[in-house]
């Protein structure tokens, strides 16, 4: 079914993402929590660069900023970028094996947390905590999952 | 087709991704420009926020109908003690407050006062906390109520136990609080014990206050209770705020190391005050300054803590 609506399915895909990195969880587990709406803007944008484009890392990022009560444009800006980076990179990454995918996944969230945490700092809220650099951690060893589950929707049948 | 459009190649067709992202990118930044310095976007994150509020009234359902249902299944055993503890709790705070009539004519006698003064809160309302992440850095809650309920920006926010914070944002029907634990607020106290005045500013993701602005040699100890000391226009005069759990003094050239907890706290029975302050009681906040950051809170500190750090 997928194959004619995968915009459809990117729209579906990124709510849930969305739903799940704003569901309650007990601290420990919010730590390690990976942006699981940036991977899956990863996944579209590596295996459909076409179908969402840097708007869908503009848009999901703007939904970000309005849920999580950072300044607004601050996850939008950090997002693009990362939409765009992975779009221009998007045939040398859909190539590699799982594993080095991983590793430019994590070099991604890296840059993407970088950003937050540059405007961060330019918003006065400077705070240089560990913890901020677990997710992308966790979200470069989720990402093979990601392309499993996502893939499973929309490359097979 | 839409497949067929999605199968083409990427490049030679409409604006570029780099352009894309160009424009994108000069739009975030002026969207965060004018997040800080105007008013436009401010009706935007009004209008943002009606839209937000059913996706995260839903979000948040699935363990609000998990509290409910235990609190429904509870054995009426469990009623029963729950019953008496709170029946002990209203006979001790009755008790608390038999003097209080007394004590407030005699106040005004001693203020030289004609009539008594006016009650400090003069409307409080209670607001149900949406159970939904925002960013694990920060320390804020959603509440379910907002401007339609007369909720506005920089309204203190309490539990029965002390304060929690203030009102950051106001959308439609929710508001975003910000607790006194986040980094970006900050909450002129009172040391209980000796009046000593300071400012404790939010520790960040460990739930803790921070006292940086004492000087190693303050006269400060484990235990003693920080009350909010009405500086700053926000918070009044005399609510608990925070209890000292470490003082570390490791140089008398360097200000004290000084850390709190929080007397209020947010996970105990998800529910918040809201409160609005009669301005002609002495204890309520000063009404002139708007909301202080941490930056410019320093200027009102006492200048007898300031001195140490400026050097």
């Amino acid at each position: 079914m997928s194959e004619r609506h995968p915009r459809l399915l990117m729209v579906v895909s990124c709510l849930i993402a969305l739903v799940l990195s704003l569901l309650p969880l007990p601290h420990w587990a919010a730590i390690v929590r990976p942006a699981f709406l940036v991977l899956v803007v990863l996944y579209w944008s590596t295996m459909l660069p076409r179908a969402g484009g840097v708007t869908l890392g503009f848009g999901g990022g703007l939904a970000l900023d309005a849920f999580q009560g950072s300044v607004l444009g601050e996850h939008a800006l950090a997002l693009s970028f990362v939409t765009y980076l992975a779009i221009r990179l998007h045939l040398l990454v859909r190539a590699k094996p799982l594993f080095e995918q991983s590793l430019f996944v994590f070099a991604a969230l890296m840059a993407y947390e970088f950003l937050l945490w540059v405007i961060d700092g330019w918003s006065g809220y400077a705070l240089s905590t560990p913890t901020r650099w677990v997710p992308t951690v966790t979200g470069g060893l989720i990402w093979p999952l990601v392309v499993g589950i996502l893939g499973r929707f929309h490359l097979t049948r | 087709m839409a497949g067929s459009d999605l199968d083409r190649p990427l490049y030679g067709r409409g604006p570029s991704a780099g352009l894309r992202f160009t424009l994108y990118a000069i739009l975030s930044i002026l969207l965060m420009y004018y997040d800080r310095h105007g008013q436009l976007v401010h009706r935007l994150r009004y209008g943002m926020a009606a839209v937000v509020y059913p996706v995260q009234v839903a979000v948040g359902s699935p363990s609000l109908a998990w509290h409910w249902l235990t609190a429904n299944l509870q054995s009426s055993a469990e009623l029963r003690a729950e019953n008496a503890r709170l029946r002990n709790e209203v006979r001790e705070l009755a008790l608390k407050s038999l003097r209080q009539d007394a004590l407030e004519r005699e106040n005004a006698q001693l203020r030289e006062l004609r009539a008594a003064l006016p009650p400090l809160i003069r409307h409080w309302q209670l607001a149900q906390i949406i159970n939904v992440e925002t960013d694990p850095l920060r320390q804020r809650v959603v509440i379910d109520k907002g401007a339609r309920d007369g909720v506005h920006v920089n309204q203190a926010v309490v539990d029965s136990h002390g304060i929690l914070g203030q009102v950051a944002r106001v959308g439609p029907w929710s508001a975003e609080v910000i607790l006194v634990t986040d980094p970006e607020d900050a909450i002129p106290v009172q040391v209980t014990r000796n009046s000593l005045r300071t400012i404790a500013v939010g520790g960040g993701s460990d739930g803790e206050l921070v006292l940086p602005y004492l000087a190693a040699n303050a006269d400060i100890r484990s235990d003693d209770l920080l009350v909010s000391s009405g500086l700053g226009g926000v918070y009044p005069a005399g609510f608990p705020v925070a209890r000292v759990i470490g003082v570390r003094r490791e140089s008398s050239q360097l200000p004290a190391q000084v850390r709190a907890a929080p007397v209020a706290d947010v996970e105990r029975d998800r529910e918040v005050i809201l409160l609005q302050f009669s301005a002609d009681n002495p204890a309520a906040p000063a009404p002139n300054p708007p909301i202080a950051p941490p930056a410019a809170a320093k200027g009102t500190a006492a200048p007898k803590v300031r001195e140490p750090e400026d050097e």
